[in-house]
């Protein structure tokens, strides 16, 4: 998030007068809704906002947001956001990003922003699928995925997106998913973090790996197969009958059984946004024996890069006045007599 | 630089009764014995005495290779006199030699009759089998055909520091120092402004400051001892006739970075750096970081491609973004150029090419990334690109890829190579006063029917610059083509085809903005034209005023702007017979002037990582004057295989 002024704004002021080109029924279309809901909520300024992203079919994003926007290349939208933000720090920056673009091609740079912590709202839309090059398994697809380049099936382990940003220093992680109706309440929870604010958007691909989600954003089933976290909250799901708890003999999170709704009880453990080690748990838990940690995981800000690096260079230069032709003849000179 | 005076003499040479117009030195070393920090100092002390002067810092790619070894020899040259200095000099009549090693990698480069002095101290055994001495070069007579000056360098400099209880190792550091008290004595230079740097330099340890100190008057009161008199005659050369004003050294990295400084002031635009270490560009990096009043942000990127992507956002965003690399960098960063091309932002990425390809020569000079310069992107992806041809060009060269950035909305590449980048040469200071400011002004208010055209081209073709923030103007940029005017996202055939066409005219029409391509040396129309660019100037420079000076009908003309070509450059060729193209690649600017102007220009190639020697220009000039196919020209040219390129390097 960056220091503003509110402004009101509604949904309508957030729409671009470009045609959506992504395939009816994307999971795209809900993200879109749920930003351009909740840029209005935060009070963002359309002309102070920018969205910045790479290649794929979340990156055409920024077309469909009436902001400034920038299409960049393959991988590097946090490179172009490091430059933008640097340049001008007024500016709020959302970057977009998929699987492809995020984790494999520019996961260099995905690692580089989070490690800096350059004041940013980083959404990675993961379908764990190649959709804009016709299907081809993702770096996030899960072992044995069959693609028209592994017809027998993928037999590279999956990278896990909100892991990957947690190890490379991220000081915000959150997760959600495209039709969650709790999506804008995630995406507002990131830009009110100074900071590279981490989101991991699970999003259908209707065309190449349908329903791949199902598994635990089905409607069927939501209550016992997502936890969604909440600050100062005990991790309590399906209906509060369930929770975690920290297995003490062997450090890690097991699921326990809540009666009559006593998680003191059961030893159900308090979300603390803050805990960095029960964030890495958190990231790490395989869903099926867990259920999906959703809603905002860590969250501990720290200054941020530009602030740190142009904080730097103001002290540098206090004083010195910019004098060119002081600065031309620096060092040792002589003089030539006429 | 001094200006260039067409017909002065000919340097004399050493030997001779009276005292030389110039002087080529050559220290070498082990690349731990401080041989590039004694060449440094050496010049800065020419510069002082008002010699004219030009170096060639020669070192290996191993930062601190095994002792004693023939590829851990770290070399530094000058040429410095009282006539007008462009090149480093072909052949040294001083050899500074610290160790076996160095003596023979570098003796035969030196001018028959030159002198040599030699460390006897390292002429241990052990080291004469390092260098793969099969006897003892000092005294089995190998070195007969010049003046040997051998003495124990190591012992007189332990003696010399023996009161501050230096370690051995330390104290043996102190050579560099002690050898050049000795040159300072030998060409009568004031030891002062050395004795002020090392107290700066060593002020956090002033004991060390002592013992260089120390050093350096033990070489130097060494010299006033009756039995080096005997053999070396003490050389007080003349100040260079130069023009009234200020100067000070300066190398093309530094240029570059001052250059770069200054044209972000005259665009009246922050500047945003996006570096990645990289030999030889890193100098600029570290020069940038020390201008930060400038309104500079320096950003050391994870990355090449990290580095121009950075700089494409921050020109995006309003600033002036530059980057720089040397060739493996700049063909990272390709495919981020291509979005600079088509989203139309300014960017200057600056070149300091090294022999290649792929990691090939890292601390060598080539001219070999022309191609990559004009053609290397996918795409029809027209970029303009201009050359320095020396340390001191290369600021004016710096302000104007900035002006061209800015003036047409797109990414200028400048090339610089590793010989300017690491070369120092004096440098009359400009009055900033005397610059021509070229203010950018964004776009404020939309430029279109109640509503904002992103990509409306003014007369030359060129759209306007439209910060994020400014109120009313928000729009999306990206790499996918994009329809006229609006830039909204259009790929159809006709739009590709008019985009495509308007790109290239934009930059075509750059041709326009810069001057006519002038003669350097000689007169338009001719026998032979020789057309360099980049860092050749010198070499050809000579080599033209030489052969001119014995009447031969030869002109030389040296390309600044390489894409695109200057308007009347076509016409301009067209009037001499030949055409000679002298250029450290195998002959790519010879293949874009043929292209462009579909004129017979005959190559000229080396690509030994050396620069030319003046001898080899004459060679090759001559070939086209005695009537003899296929003769060199240049029969009485020692052939010299070891550092300073050989006649074989010669291929018209």
């Amino acid at each position: 998030m960056n220091d503003m002024t509110p402004i009101q704004t509604t949904l309508k002021d957030w729409e671009s007068d470009q045609e959506v080109r992504w395939c009816p029924g994307c999971g795209d279309y809900a993200i879109l809704k749920a930003v351009q809901r909740t840029l209005p909520e935060i009070g963002a300024d359309p002309a102070k906002t920018v969205f910045v992203s790479g290649i794929g079919c979340s990156s055409r994003f920024p077309y469909y947001i009436h902001s400034y926007g920038f299409h960049t290349i393959h991988g590097r939208a946090p490179a172009f956001a490091t430059g933008i933000k640097l340049a001008n720090p007024e500016l709020d920056v959302w970057l977009v990003t998929g699987d492809g673009d995020g984790m494999s091609i520019g996961g260099n740079h995905t690692m580089h922003i989070l490690r800096r912590n350059l004041d940013c709202q980083i959404l990675l839309f993961n379908n764990e699928i190649y959709g804009l090059t016709k299907g081809q398994y993702s770096p996030t697809s899960r072992l044995g995925t069959t693609s028209p380049s592994t017809p027998g099936g993928s037999v590279d382990r999956p990278a896990r997106p909100a892991a990957f940003a947690l190890g490379a220093g991220a000081r915000f992680v959150a997760r959600g998913f495209d039709v969650s109706k709790n999506l804008p309440e995630v995406l507002k929870a990131a830009h009110a973090h100074k900071g590279a604010a981490f989101v991991e958007i699970f999003q259908n691909c209707i065309v190449y790996n349908k329903d791949v989600f199902d598994d635990f954003a089905a409607p069927k089933g939501a209550e016992a197969n997502q936890l969604w976290l909440k600050h100062d909250e005990p991790m309590l799901f399906d209906k509060g009958t369930k929770g975690l708890r920290v297995n003490l003999d062997h450090l890690h999170l097991e699921v326990v059984d809540v009666v009559d709704g006593d998680w003191q009880a059961a030893g159900v453990v308090v979300h603390d946004v803050t805990n960095r080690a029960v964030a890495h748990m958190l990231v790490e838990m395989p869903f099926g024996e867990f259920p999906m940690a959703l809603g905002v995981l860590y969250d501990d800000p720290r200054p941020t890069f530009e602030a740190e690096l142009l904080g730097q260079d103001a002290r540098l230069s206090e004083g010195k006045a910019p004098d060119l032709a002081k600065l031309l003849s620096k060092g040792q000179t002589w003089t030539v007599e006429a | 630089m001094a200006t260039i005076i067409a017909n002065s003499e000919t340097p004399a040479k050493t030997g001779e009764s009276a005292v030389p117009e110039a002087v080529v030195v050559r220290f070498a070393g082990d690349s731990g014995d401080g041989m590039q920090l004694t060449g440094g100092q050496f010049t800065l002390s020419t510069a002082l005495a008002g010699n004219d002067l030009a170096t060639f810092p020669d070192f290996p790619a191993e930062i601190r290779a095994p002792q004693g070894t023939l590829f851990g020899v770290s070399a530094f040259q000058i040429n410095f006199g009282s006539t007008d200095i462009t090149t480093a000099g072909d052949a040294p009549d001083v050899l500074v030699a610290m160790n076996p090693a160095a003596l023979k990698t570098n003796v035969d480069a030196l001018k028959p009759g030159g002198l040599i002095i030699a460390d006897t101290g390292e002429f241990t055994k052990r080291n004469l089998e390092k260098a793969k001495y099969e006897s003892n070069p000092i005294d089995d007579g190998s070195l007969a055909k010049w003046q040997l000056l051998a003495f124990d360098i190591s012992a007189q400099t332990l003696e010399s520091v023996k009161p501050f209880g230096l370690g051995n190792k330390e104290a043996l550091r102190c050579k560099n120092m002690w050898t050049l008290g000795l040159a300072l004595w030998m060409f009568d230079r004031d030891r002062g402004p050395l004795i002020d740097w090392l107290k700066d330099k060593f002020k956090k340890n002033p004991v060390l400051a002592d013992a260089n100190i120390a050093a350096l008057n033990a070489g130097h009161a060494y010299g006033e001892t009756a039995e080096i008199s005997s053999t070396v005659a003490r050389l007080n050369l003349a100040p260079v006739d130069s023009l009234p004003g200020l100067y000070r050294t300066v190398t093309g990295a530094e240029a570059i970075s001052l250059g770069l400084v200054a044209g972000a002031q005259l665009a009246g635009l922050k500047m945003f750096f996006g570096g990645y270490p990289i030999t030889p560009a890193s100098a600029i990096l570290h020069n940038l970081v020390k201008m930060k009043e400038f309104g500079v942000t320096t950003f050391q990127a994870e990355d090449e491609i990290a580095a121009v992507c950075a700089a494409i956002g921050a020109s995006y965003a309003g600033q002036l973004g530059v980057t720089s690399s040397s060739g493996p960098g700049i063909a990272l960063k390709g495919e981020a150029l291509g979005l600079g091309v088509m989203t139309e932002l300014p960017l200057v990425i600056v070149n300091s090419q090294r022999g290649g390809p792929s990691t090939g020569l890292p601390t060598k000079t080539e001219q070999s990334d022309l191609y990559q310069a004009v053609y290397g992107r996918n795409g029809d992806t027209p970029m303009p690109v201009i050359a320095a041809r020396s340390p001191a060009d290369a600021f004016e060269v710096a302000i104007e890829a900035c002006r061209i950035a800015v003036q047409y909305m797109t990414p200028v590449m400048l090339l610089t190579d590793g010989y300017i980048a690491n070369a120092a040469e004096p440098w009359k200071v400009p009055d900033p006063k005397t610059f021509e400011p070229f203010p950018v002004k964004f776009l404020e208010e939309k430029n279109g029917e109640d509503q904002v055209l992103p990509y409306k081209r003014d007369e030359r073709g060129v759209r306007p610059w439209i910060k994020p923030g400014t109120p009313e103007l928000m729009h999306r940029i990206g790499g996918i083509e994009k329809a006229i005017d609006t830039g909204d996202l259009d790929y159809s055939p006709g739009t590709h085809q008019a985009q495509t066409d308007a790109r290239k005219d934009k930059v075509d029409g750059v041709a326009k903005g810069i001057p006519a391509q002038e003669v350097s040396l000689g007169k338009a129309g001719g026998k032979l034209a020789v057309v360099g660019w980049g860092s050749t100037f010198g070499p050809i420079h000579q080599a033209v005023r030489r052969q001119r000076a014995k009447g031969v009908d030869v002109s030389h003309i040296h390309v600044r702007h390489i894409w695109p070509l200057p308007a009347n450059l076509g016409e301009l060729l067209r009037s001499y017979d030949k055409i000679l193209v002298p250029e450290m690649n195998t002959g790519q600017f010879k293949t874009v002037l043929r292209d462009q102007f579909l004129v017979d220009a005959q190559p000229l190639t080396k690509v030994s990582g050396q620069p030319f020697a003046i001898a080899e220009i004459e060679a090759a000039i001559a070939t086209f004057f005695d009537g003899i196919p296929g003769n060199a020209g240049g029969d009485d040219l020692v052939p010299n295989d070891t550092q300073l390129p050989s006649i074989k390097a010669v291929n018209p």
